[in-house]
C-alpha cells in the first residue's frame, strides 16, 4: 500500500513462502455477505427472552426482592434473583491480564446485600417475548434504601468517603490498617534509589495527571444464548474473547461440572478486553435451568455502557529527574485507579508499563487500587498501560522541551535496550524501541511543515504481551486438505495468521487449510484472546501440531518406503529421504493422506501447552494536530503509528491492530468519557452522547512494520494488539502543547476544556 | 394485539410477513425472516450497524417500523453479492483487510454502496463524511475508506 512503508529486519527465517503475506482471511466471505453468525444471531426452537432488571441506584441496600407477581404473568416461564446463585468464598484465580474473585463475581453478576452502581443486575426474567418480558420487570418489587454514593478515584479515597464494602481492609500494607476503606490494594515496584537519582537532577519536573473513565465501545454487545437439558447438560452460545474462561466461571456460579457445560463461541463483534468476563451468561444459564428451555439475553446499548466494562478513571502522579543533557536520573509515579464496584484496577500493569521505555536506574512505582460506585473494570486493550505511560510520556515531552532537547533524541538517549532492568525484575531480551525511534526520526512526517495552529507530538508505547495455556490440532484429511482447530474466538483476523503458519510448515497451499475454532467439549483448554496473545500462543500451539502431523506424514513414508525414519525429512510440502543413490520419488501430503488408512489410520497433530518466550511490543508514534481556537476542537490532521512487530504474520492485520488501537486512543484522548450526575448516574450511556471517533473525523493512519524477531518463536511473532493504544494519549496531548503552548493534564481534551484552557490562557490542572 | 400482515419486496423478492406495530424493521428482518445479516448495534440510529436501503434510500432499520415497508422495496447485505459473485466493494473489503471482527460490515457495505450510486467518483472526504453514520471500532477506518475508494474506481471502470 502506498502509505506503508514496511521496514523488514532480518528475518528469523528466510526464504518465507506463506508467512508475511496478505492473503483472504478464511473467515472473509462469511463477514460480507452476513453470513457470519454473531451472539446475537442465534435462534433455537421454544427460544424465550431474558432481561435483566437493574439498579437505577449507584447505591443502595436491597431490602427485599418480591418476582411473585412477574412470575405469575402469564409467559413468564423463569425468574432469578441473588436467592438462585449460592454464594462463594474470597478465592483468586487469573483471567487476562487480572485476576478475579469468585465472591466478587457472583455479586458483580447479581446483586445481594447492595446495588454498588446504577446498572447492577438485581433480577432477570425469562418470557415467551421481549414484551411480556418487560411487563415482567415492571411487576418485580424490589425495596432498596439508597446509600450515599462516590464515583471520583480521590474522593474514595478520603477517610469519611461512603464506604462500598465494610469489610475491605486495604492489602499490601504493613501493618494492616485497622478501619475498612475503599482502598483495596497498594503495591510498589522498586529499582534502585530514586530519591538519590533525584538529587542527581538538573531538572527535576513533578505533574498530575486525570484521565476520565472510558468504555471498550465494542460495536457488538453482549450476547448469548443458554440451554440446559433435565440432566442439567448445558450448552452456551456466547460472545467472548474465551469460552474456555466462559465455561470455567458459569460452572463455578452455577455449581455445573464443568464437562457438563459446552460453550461454543460464535463470532466476536469487537472485545477489546471486554469479552473477557460473564455478564448476562451465568443468568441466561439459570433462568434456562429453571425453565427447561432456550434462553437469549441480549445487551441494549445502554446496558452495555451502564453495566459492562468499563475501563477506570484514574489519577496519576509523576515525577522525574534528568541531567542538562538530558539523560534521565530516576523517576517516580503514584497511580490511582477505579476498580468500579469490586476490586481489580490494572495498577499492576500500569505500573509495569510506566517507565518501561526507559533504562533507568532508580525507579519507584506505587499503584492504589479503589473501588468505586461503577460497574467493575475490565480489561481494556492493554489493561491500565494508557494511562500511566501518558503521564510519563507527557512529563518526558516537558523535560525535552525545557532542556530544548528534540523529543525522539531525548527518548533515544535514555531508551530502553536489549539487557535493560525492568522495574517489575526480568531484563529485556532483544526489543525494537530503539528501531521505531530511528524510523520516526527519520520518517518524513517529522519534518513535514506545520500549518498556523498546528502542533506535532510523539509518545512512545509499551505492552509486555502474555502467552498462556493454548491448545491446537491438525486434522489430515484423505484429500490432502487441512482442518486446523483451535481454542482462541478469532477477534480481528488471527484464523488468517494461524492458518498461514500451519501452510508454511506443512508447506501446502494456504488455501488448502481450513479453521474452526472449537467448541469447549471439543479441544483441551485454551486461554483467553487477550494481552495480545492469540498469533504468538495459539501460533506456537498450531505449529507444534503441524509439526506432530509433519512427523507422522515422515513415518508413514518411511513405512512405505521401508527406511528407516530418520532417513526421511519434510520440504516443500513433501517426504523425501536421500539415503542412497536410488532415492524414492518425494511423496506429497496429498498422496500420503490419500493412503492414511492403509499405513496405520487418520493423521492428527496436537499439541497442548502454556506458551513461554513471549516478547514486549514498543512503539512509536507521531500525531499533527490542529486546533481550532474558536470552537476548541482539536482534528488529528496527520498520524503515523511506528511499532515493532517481531515479525508480521499477516501484514495487513497487523496495521490494522495498530490503525485501530491508534483510533481507539484518539478517542480517550479527544473525546471519550463517562459523564456522571451528582445524583451519580450516566448521563451519556449511548453512542451518541458517547462518541467515539467516526470515519470524518480521522485521517489515514500511516503504518511502519518494524520487525526486530522474537528469538523465542519460530517465526518472531512478539503480539502486537494492545501496544498502539497506548502512545496517542501522550502525543495528542505534545502535539496540542506544541500548537497552543497549553500544556493539558486532564484528558479527554474535549472543545469545552480545550476552549475553557485557551480563554484562560493557562492548562487545566 | 392483532399483528400486522405486510407485504414488501426484500432483496428483489416479494415476502410477506405478520408483524407487532412496534416491531422495528430490523426485528423483522432478524427476528421473523431470518435476515440477521443486519446488526443491532445501538438500536437509536447511532452506529449504523444495521444499515440497509428502503426504496434505494439509506436507512437505519433500527429506525424504520416493519409495518412502515408495506409496498416498498428494502435491500440488505444479503442481497448485495449476486450469485456467486461478490460485490466490488465486498471484494476489495476483503482484499484491503477492511474489517476485523466484522460486526460493523454488513452496515458499512450496505452504506457504501448507497453512496456509490449517488456518486460514482467520491473524495476520501467524501467517502468519510458520507460512512461518518457507520460505527467501526476496529479498523480506524483506514482501511475500509481505501476499499470503498477503490471499488468505486472498478465500477467506474466496468
Amino acid at each position: 500500500m502506498a502509505t506503508t512503508e514496511e521496514t523488514r529486519a532480518r528475518a528469523v527465517r528466510p526464504n518465507l513462502t506463506w508467512v508475511g503475506t496478505r492473503p483472504v482471511r478464511p473467515d472473509g466471505v462469511d463477514k460480507v455477505t452476513g453470513r457470519a453468525k454473531f451472539g446475537a444471531d442465534l435462534q433455537l426452537p421454544g427460544m424465550l427472552v431474558g432481561r435483566m432488571l437493574r439498579s437505577p441506584y449507584p447505591h443502595a441496600r436491597i431490602r427485599s426482592i418480591d418476582t411473585s407477581k412477574a412470575e405469575g404473568l402469564k409467559g413468564v416461564k423463569a425468574a432469578v434473583t441473588r436467592d438462585d446463585f449460592e454464594d462463594l468464598p474470597s478465592e483468586f484465580v487469573p483471567a487476562g491480564e487480572m485476576l478475579v474473585n469468585y465472591r466478587d463475581m457472583v455479586r458483580n453478576v447479581m446483586a445481594r446485600e447492595k446495588a454498588l452502581y446504577e446498572g447492577h443486575a438485581v433480577a432477570a426474567v425469562a418470557a415467551t417475548s421481549a414484551a411480556v418480558a418487560r411487563q415482567a420487570l415492571s411487576l418485580i418489587e424490589v425495596d432498596y434504601e439508597p446509600l450515599p454514593h462516590v464515583i471520583d478515584v480521590l474522593e474514595a479515597m478520603e477517610p469519611d468517603a461512603p464506604l462500598l464494602h465494610e469489610d475491605l481492609v486495604t492489602a499490601g500494607v504493613e501493618p494492616p490498617p485497622e478501619a475498612p476503606s475503599n482502598i483495596a490494594k497498594r503495591l510498589s515496584f522498586t529499582l534502585g534509589d530514586s530519591e538519590a537519582g533525584l538529587e542527581e537532577a538538573d531538572l527535576v519536573v513533578e505533574r498530575e495527571f486525570t484521565t476520565r473513565p472510558v468504555h471498550q465501545a465494542y460495536i457488538e454487545p453482549h450476547a448469548c444464548v443458554a440451554n440446559v437439558s433435565e440432566d442439567d447438560y448445558a450448552e452456551l452460545w456466547c460472545t467472548t474473547q474465551g469460552h474456555y474462561v466462559v465455561r470455567a466461571f458459569c460452572a463455578k456460579l452455577l455449581g455445573l461440572d464443568i464437562s457438563k457445560l459446552r460453550v461454543t463461541a460464535s463470532e466476536i463483534g469487537g472485545g477489546f478486553g471486554g469479552k473477557t468476563v460473564v455478564y448476562l451468561e451465568p443468568v441466561a444459564l439459570a433462568l434456562a435451568r429453571k425453565a427447561r428451555r432456550p434462553v437469549k439475553m441480549v445487551m441494549s446499548r445502554e446496558e452495555v455502557f451502564l453495566a459492562s466494562g468499563p475501563a477506570p478513571g484514574t489519577h496519576v502522579w509523576v515525577k522525574m529527574g534528568a541531567t542538562r543533557d538530558g539523560r534521565i536520573t530516576a523517576a517516580e509515579a503514584v497511580l490511582k485507579y477505579q476498580a468500579g464496584a469490586f476490586q481489580g484496577s490494572p495498577i499492576t500493569p500500569g505500573a509495569m508499563c510506566a517507565f518501561a521505555p526507559y533504562a533507568l536506574e532508580n525507579v519507584k512505582v506505587t499503584g492504589y487500587d479503589v473501588v468505586t460506585n461503577r460497574p467493575k473494570v475490565a480489561s481494556y486493550r492493554a489493561p491500565g498501560g494508557p494511562m500511566s505511560e501518558y503521564a510519563v510520556e507527557c512529563v518526558v515531552d516537558e523535560i525535552a522541551k525545557t532542556l530544548a532537547i528534540d523529543p525522539v533524541e531525548l527518548r533515544l538517549k535514555n531508551a530502553a535496550r536489549e539487557g535493560t532492568r525492568t522495574v517489575y525484575g526480568p531484563k529485556f531480551g532483544p526489543i525494537g524501541l530503539i528501531e521505531t525511534l530511528e524510523q520516526a526520526e527519520h520518517h518524513d512526517h517529522y519534518r513535514a511543515p506545520l500549518a498556523p495552529n498546528q502542533g506535532r507530538g510523539v509518545a512512545c508505547g509499551f505492552w509486555f504481551n502474555i502467552g498462556g495455556e493454548s491448545c491446537a490440532s491438525l486434522h489430515v484429511n484423505d484429500d490432502g486438505t487441512v482442518t486446523l482447530t483451535v481454542g482462541t474466538p478469532d477477534i480481528g483476523g488471527s484464523r488468517a495468521s494461524l492458518c498461514l503458519m500451519a501452510a508454511e510448515e506443512l508447506g501446502i497451499d494456504f488455501e488448502k487449510v481450513q479453521p474452526i475454532v472449537a467448541d469447549t467439549s471439543s479441544l483441551g483448554f485454551t486461554f483467553l484472546t487477550a494481552g495480545s496473545r492469540s498469533t504468538f500462543a495459539s501460533g506456537l500451539a498450531v505449529i507444534e501440531a503441524t509439526r506432530d502431523a509433519v512427523r507422522q506424514l515422515c513415518r508413514r513414508a518411511a513405512q512405505i518406503w521401508e527406511l528407516p525414519e530418520e532417513s526421511v525429512r519434510w520440504q516443500d510440502g513433501c517426504a523425501r529421504s536421500e539415503e542412497s543413490e536410488d532415492a524414492p520419488e518425494p511423496l506429497s501430503l496429498a498422496e500420503l493422506a490419500t493412503v492414511a488408512g492403509k499405513t496405520g489410520g487418520p493423521i492428527v497433530g496436537h499439541a497442548q501447552l502454556n506458551a513461554q518466550g513471549v516478547a514486549p511490543s514498543f512503539g512509536t508514534h507521531i500525531v499533527d494536530v490542529e486546533v481550532d481556537r474558536e470552537t476548541g476542537l482539536v482534528t488529528v490532521v496527520r498520524y503515523t503509528a511506528i511499532q515493532d512487530a517481531g515479525k508480521a504474520i499477516h501484514p495487513s492485520y497487523v496495521e490494522g491492530q495498530y490503525q485501530g488501537g491508534a483510533v481507539q486512543g484518539i478517542g480517550w484522548a479527544l473525546n471519550e468519557e463517562y459523564i456522571y450526575g451528582e445524583d451519580g448516574r450516566v448521563e451519556n450511556p449511548s453512542f451518541l452522547d458517547y462518541r467515539i471517533p467516526v470515519a470524518s473525523d480521522v485521517p489515514m493512519i500511516e503504518t511502519v512494520l518494524v520487525e526486530v524477531p522474537n528469538p523465542r518463536h519460530p517465526y518472531g511473532v512478539r503480539g502486537v494488539g494492545e501496544t498502539p493504544i497506548i502512545p496517542p494519549l501522550a502525543a495528542i496531548a505534545n502535539a496540542v502543547e506544541s500548537a497552543l503552548g497549553i500544556r493539558f493534564s486532564e484528558l479527554p481534551m474535549s472543545p469545552p476544556r480545550v476552549l475553557a484552557a485557551i480563554h484562560e490562557g493557562a492548562g487545566t490542572a | 394485539m392483532t399483528r400486522l400482515h405486510v407485504s414488501a419486496t426484500i432483496n428483489g423478492d416479494p415476502v410477506e410477513f405478520l408483524c407487532e406495530p412496534e416491531q422495528t424493521l430490523l426485528d423483522v428482518l432478524r427476528d421473523e425472516l431470518q435476515l440477521t445479516g443486519s446488526k443491532e448495534g445501538c438500536s437509536s440510529g447511532d452506529c449504523g450497524a444495521c444499515s440497509v436501503t428502503l426504496d434505494k434510500r439509506l436507512v437505519c432499520a433500527c429506525l424504520v417500523l416493519g409495518a412502515e415497508v408495506e409496498g416498498h422495496s428494502v435491500e440488505t447485505i444479503e442481497g448485495m453479492a449476486k450469485g456467486n459473485k461478490l460485490h466490488p466493494l465486498q471484494q476489495r473489503f476483503l482484499e484491503h483487510a477492511a474489517l476485523q471482527c466484522g460486526v460493523c460490515t454488513p452496515g458499512f457495505l450496505v452504506a457504501a454502496r448507497a453512496l456509490l450510486e449517488t456518486n460514482p467518483d467520491p473524495t476520501e472526504r467524501d467517502v468519510r463524511y458520507w460512512l461518518a453514520g457507520n460505527l467501526c471500532r476496529c479498523t480506524g477506518y483506514d482501511k475500509i475508506v481505501r476499499a470503498v475508494l477503490e471499488a468505486a474506481s472498478d465500477i467506474r471502470a466496468r
